[in-house]
């Protein structure tokens, strides 16, 4: 056997991995970046998701800017106030106290309630229904398409279509907004997570339209309008809005409602 | 032929004839996980490009200089067999140091290429480069076969890029299919990479 050869292969490769360590640890220490030990504090705290919904390019862009003072301690919308505060604490000021929010699909028309012109076999995507004769097979043109794009766009897999609608589990949901960017339909809201009472419809259309289309759609009645002791609900381009903030939840809109679509 | 003629023949060559991921099968682990979209896809093709140059000029010196300097071998001493391993360090230290670099003194560059750079210690097209490279000049003389490796490096890299960024596009088209249950995720992608691969080969009749 070559001893000889052993010995310098040994000794070359170990060379180089002795003046490679020397030459990482010393550039190491000379280009060390001095990063502010809040940033690293608040990106602790935060969820970690990097989901995107705070408008900065995730968790760590987030940290910097609160850190630069350029984003509010309780900018990040899936922590919500629990983390705000914690920031808050790191940065040495008070969280603007915010309230919980989650997101709302403001359609009940399932398969069961909508009417479908046709039968529809093509691409699983909401946003493909765009090159589609209607708009897509239901007779509504407002409604919830059922293909899933909220589904796909949901990091925290809070949204899911149940029965050709896409329902959100409001336990699950961090109010990101991401379903909302993605739903082609605009049907998707953030509402208060101990909301009373919402109108679960979006239909703009007159109410013999909307009759004809879906069993559970706002015919623009006005009868929560009337009915409301407290000035909370609104009929604006046939579809009812509830003022969440003078909505003392009395329930007296829900039971007038014939076609139950305020939940 | 001229040297400039062979130059651009050796660029061609491997940009498309021998493409590094299509052809030559190289570098696939970055090709299959960072192209789900195309952004992000020629950001990693430009991260690899920029690792590629470097690495290729390093370790050319590095074989020159080192492993198969003149005054060893007229000695009877020859370290080439050495070049693996050697690279696989020089090479995984040296995208540490870039990115330590980069960190510290072009910030800007950093947050466009800062996510890839430790995916491309691991991305084998670099260290193919660099053996290939002196496998295929090292009869040249030394300054020669610097230029051809920094060259046939370079657009092995932009073959690698023009892939990754292909795949990446066909990849944001196929989330729109309605695929088979036994081909979704990972199947439909390496039967695309397949096809692409075929597609490739049309190019093999050009030099």
């Amino acid at each position: 056997m070559d001893f000889v050869a052993i010995i310098i292969a040994a000794v070359v490769v170990g060379a180089v991995g002795i003046i490679l360590g020397f030459f990482l640890g010393v550039s190491g220490e000379k280009f060390k970046v001095e990063v502010d030990p809040r940033e690293e504090a608040i990106l602790d705290v935060l969820p970690g998701n990097n989901c995107g919904g705070c408008g900065y390019a995730g968790c760590s862009g987030l940290a910097a800017a609160i850190v630069k003072g350029e984003a509010p301690v309780n900018q990040c919308p899936v922590g919500g106030a629990p983390v705000g505060s914690k920031i808050g604490e790191i940065m040495g000021v008070a969280a603007e106290e915010g309230t919980k929010k989650v997101a709302f699909v403001k359609c009940i028309g399932d398969c069961d309630k909508a009417k479908t012109d046709y039968e529809y076999t093509g691409v699983e995507d909401c946003s493909a229904m765009a090159f589609v004769p209607g708009g897509g097979p239901k007779s509504c043109n407002y409604g919830c398409l059922g293909y899933g794009s909220c589904v796909k766009a949901c990091p925290f897999d809070a949204i899911h279509v149940v029965n050709g609608v896409a329902v959100v589990d409001p336990m699950a949901c961090k109010a990101c907004g991401k379903c909302i960017a993605a739903c082609p339909k605009n049907l998707i809201e953030l509402v208060p997570y101990d909301a009373k009472h919402i109108v679960a419809c979006s239909s703009k259309d007159k109410g013999k339209d909307v009759m004809a289309a879906c069993q559970a759609g706002c015919i623009g009645c006005h009868l929560c309008e009337k009915n409301c002791p407290s000035d909370a609900v609104h009929v604006v381009d046939n579809i009812a809005y509830i003022d969440q903030e003078k909505c003392t939840g009395c329930d007296a809109c829900a039971l007038k409602c014939p076609k139950k679509v305020i939940i | 032929m001229s040297t400039l003629t062979e130059l651009a023949l050796v660029a061609i060559a491997s940009a498309i004839v021998n493409n590094v991921v299509l052809s030559q099968f190289l570098g696939i682990c970055p090709f299959l996980g960072v192209s789900k979209n195309t952004k992000t896809a020629a950001g990693m093709g430009g991260a690899v490009i920029f690792v590629i140059a470097i690495a290729t000029f390093v370790t050319q010196l590095i074989y020159y200089g080192v492993l198969a300097n003149s005054a060893l071998v007229k000695k009877g001493i020859d370290l080439t067999y050495l070049k693996t391993i050697v690279f696989i360090l020089v090479i995984a230290a040296l995208v540490q140091f870039v990115e330590m670099f980069l960190k510290k003194k072009v910030p800007s560059l950093y947050q466009s290429l800062g996510v890839f750079l430790p995916l491309i210690t691991t991305n084998c097209a670099v260290l193919g480069v660099a053996l290939n490279s002196v496998t295929n000049y090292s009869d040249k003389s030394f300054g020669m076969a610097l230029l051809y490796s920094m060259i046939y490096g370079i657009f092995t890299a932009v073959g690698f890029f023009i892939a990754i960024v292909l795949m990446a596009g066909i990849r944001e088209k196929i989330e729109y299919n309605d695929i088979p249950s036994p081909f979704k995720g990972t199947a439909i992608v390496l039967i695309t990479a397949a096809l692409m691969s075929i597609a490739f080969i049309g190019f093999s009749g050009m030099i």
